[in-house]
């Protein structure tokens, strides 16, 4: 990639894809990543509507040269039917992630209970020493559960990477 | 619906899709397709190895314009295809690799795909980044759906390499064939059709230019644009400088070319090009060898990129205009619109200038005496019909024939441009000659590019497929010696090839014609007899092994300070 220096500014996009759902096609699109040299932050993948299309939501660091070839690129696969850049300021984004906290008193429980009120979170699982929290949200409030969290003791922690849909306002309708 | 096996689908879609010869070599997990091929009335053509077999076809499509066909057997057969598959994609090559694969199904439990199998490898997920596309044939009728897509994604858009694995099963099972149903890929379509609003910016672009240069690469050749290259060039008096794969867009003895550009490229494009003030760029994709450092290329012109493949746009070099389409379309739409009053009258001054660089450095670096490589190509062409095909080898050989051999037709010459497989000569020569029985066809090899595939000498005979081989034998891997003569103080660390055999009783151990010769009168002489010989001939050319390739750009540096003797290097 040929980019004039001083211009690599890097910063995560979104991607969507909506590709043929059939066995390979992950492994072929991971794969022209690695070729090229473009590094996967997370990658959700999953059927949409219509059972024959997977929809893939992808998140890289990069810049706009970059995601110009990224994209060019993942359209020349033949198992791709489009590839989309979303703009953060028209998109509604998701995570959860699923985080085991250490309890070792009834004071940290009470506390992160407390906490996951905050934070509009779940419990979905206690032990006597342990509890998990079922969190939602922009990747970025998950950052911040976590962060609060780790003074408890982080026992475990499952994230599932960015998923997200541009919103339905300003669509073009066909 | 027809009721056949995998393996007569195979043949029958083989003979829908118009092929008539398939270069490879049997095994095991081929067995049932090699049976019916046996007398199916196509010509099976037999490699020495699998990597012959995919150059052969590579050479067949470079030349007939239409998909080539291998096949190799599972495991060691389809890894061996490698290399010469991924020649092809680079250099976007039309070929059609048919692969053996080991049962998919339970036909003995222990052989089941993915379990390790005898001469099982994954040659799916292995040739995955150097194909335009691969299948895999799960069940006997899918084949003619799975052949149709092939050939359609190989022959279309940008051209491409397809390998088809299938496992032996599926050529053994019989099953209802459809063989009408029509080929759909949703995410394939290939734009043709230029846009017209950027014709028009293009159009404008060039007609205002005072110093326009049209850089042609392998599109304009694969869209068989040439006459609409040459067209376009004349109108409006625009050089033609080419990639090592766009060589024979232009007759190389034009008064508008201006030969090869890039690091082994001709002094007057090198030079010349740093003064463009438009750059046309169609269907080259602005690799390294050609554009030298992106910093010093072409500084102050605009430029146009003319690409089938919308990802090249970009990819190497930023544009000021691109067009996605087709480089014959868009070259024709571009000649209708130009009219001989927009063109900007200081043009003549342009051509004049053109004119004065090409007669200054005019045979400046061919010396006579001894047997000199660019000397030896400048006889050959006298020699040979202007139809001949040229084949090479890649280094120094490839270079010398590329510089001094001026190719007055397009698919006249072929060479690995792109991957720069050494060996690849012999096998693409092979090819060329099944699909152009007509007229000779001339393989120029080093002594290290020729034994690379050496053994294709063998499929020559056998299959009584005459050529002529020019091994410009310097006893050294002649370009890596280069490199080490001029960079690394002449330290020829595993560059010097001592002991090459004798290259004469090589030949007649095969049984082709061997001939060493000693001057450039007894070059001119078996070359002479080659051409009436009707089978192989191998030419021993003994060349000094301190002979360089000049012109030469050294790498990190512009185009523009290019070089042409080792005095000049700083």
């Amino acid at each position: 990639m040929w980019v004039k220096k001083n211009m690599t500014i890097y910063q995560t996009y979104i991607l969507a894809f909506i590709v043929e759902n059939k066995p390979g096609v992950l492994y072929k699109i991971s794969n022209m990543f690695r070729r090229r040299s473009f590094n996967i932050e997370s990658l959700t993948v999953g059927p949409t509507e219509n059972e024959d299309f997977a929809r893939m939501t992808i998140t890289v660091k990069g810049n706009e040269n970059m995601m110009e070839q990224l994209t060019k690129q993942t359209n020349k696969l033949m198992e791709v039917i489009k590839v989309t850049v979303l703009n953060k300021k028209n998109t509604v984004m998701r995570e959860i992630a699923l985080i085991k906290i250490f309890t070792v008193d009834s004071k940290t429980r009470s506390d992160i209970i407390q906490y996951v009120d905050i934070f509009r979170g779940h419990i979905i699982d206690v032990s006597p020493e342990s509890l998990i929290v079922e969190m939602t949200g922009e990747s970025n409030k998950i950052d911040a559960f976590i962060e609060l969290s780790r003074p408890f003791g982080i026992k475990e922690l499952a994230r599932t990477g960015v998923t997200a849909l541009k919103r339905g306002i300003g669509e073009n309708k066909k | 619906m027809v009721k056949m096996t995998g393996a007569e689908a195979i043949v029958e879609m083989l003979k829908r899709q118009k092929v008539k010869h398939i270069f490879g070599i049997p095994g095991g997990a081929t067995l049932d397709l090699y049976d019916v091929l046996y007398n199916s009335g196509l010509r099976i053509i037999l490699a020495r190895h699998e990597q012959g077999a995919a150059h052969m076809a590579d050479g067949y499509a470079r030349i007939s314009g239409i998909p080539g066909v291998c096949t190799a057997t599972s495991g060691p057969g389809g890894t061996n295809l490698v290399t010469g598959i991924a020649t092809a994609y680079m250099d976007s090559s039309p070929v059609i690799a048919l692969t053996g694969q080991v049962n998919s199904q339970a036909v003995n439990s222990s052989y089941l795909i993915g379990r390790d199998a005898f001469q099982e490898a994954d040659i799916i997920g292995i040739t995955m980044p150097i194909t335009k596309q691969n299948f895999q044939v799960k069940k006997a009728k899918e084949i003619p759906s799975v052949f149709k897509e092939a050939f359609y994604i190989a022959s279309t858009g940008r051209l491409g390499p397809v390998v088809i694995d299938l496992p032996k099963n599926t050529q053994k099972e019989s099953a209802e064939m459809d063989f009408s149903s029509p080929v759909k890929i949703r995410g394939y379509n290939p734009i043709y059709i230029p846009d017209p609003v950027q014709i028009r910016r293009a159009v404008e672009l060039l007609c205002n230019a005072e110093r326009p240069i049209m850089l042609a690469g392998g599109g304009v050749i694969a869209s068989n644009a040439s006459h609409e290259a040459v067209k376009l060039a004349e109108a409006i008096l625009m050089p033609i400088t080419t990639t090592l794969m766009g060589k024979g867009v232009i007759p190389e003895n034009h008064s508008l070319s201006l030969g090869l550009l890039g690091m082994h490229g001709t002094i007057v494009a090198n030079k010349l090009l740093h003064e463009t003030d438009v750059l046309l760029n169609v269907g080259a994709r602005f690799s390294d060898r050609t554009t030298g450092t992106l910093d010093d290329f072409c500084p102050d012109a605009k430029i146009i990129h003319i690409d089938i493949d919308a990802a090249e746009i970009g990819k190497n070099f930023k544009v000021d205009l691109s067009i996605v389409a087709d480089a014959k379309r868009t070259l024709i739409e571009i000649c209708k619109q130009i009219t001989q009053k927009m063109i900007r009258k200081e043009r003549s001054v342009w051509f004049d200038r053109i004119q004065q660089f090409k007669e200054r450095y005019k045979d400046l670096l061919i010396k006579e005496g001894g047997l000199k490589p660019p000397k030896l190509m400048v006889e050959l062409r006298k020699l040979v019909p202007n139809n001949t095909i040229v084949a090479t080898g890649v280094g120094q050989c490839q270079m010398w024939a590329a510089l001094y051999f001026k190719a007055v037709e397009p698919r006249t010459f072929i060479t690995s441009g792109g991957l720069g497989t050494m060996g690849f000569g012999l096998p693409a020569a092979l090819g060329a000659k099944v699909a152009r029985p007509d007229v000779p066809v001339i393989n120029i090899d080093g002594d290290g590019s020729f034994r690379m595939t050496e053994q294709e000498l063998a499929t020559s005979v056998l299959e009584d497929i005459p050529v002529i081989v020019i091994i410009l034998n310097n006893s050294m891997l002649g370009m890596v010696a280069q490199w080490q003569r001029l960079f690394y103080g002449r330290r020829y660390a595993s560059s010097e090839l001592k002991d090459s055999p004798d290259f004469v009783k090589l030949a007649e151990a095969y049984g082709v014609n061997g001939v060493r010769v000693g001057s450039v009168k007894e070059f001119v002489n078996a070359v002479k007899e080659g051409l009436n010989n009707d089978v192989t001939t191998v030419i021993d050319v003994p060349i000094s092994p301190e002979e360089d390739v000049w012109p030469m750009v050294p790498a990190g540096a512009g185009l523009r300070d290019v070089i042409w003797s080792a005095e000049k290097k700083k």
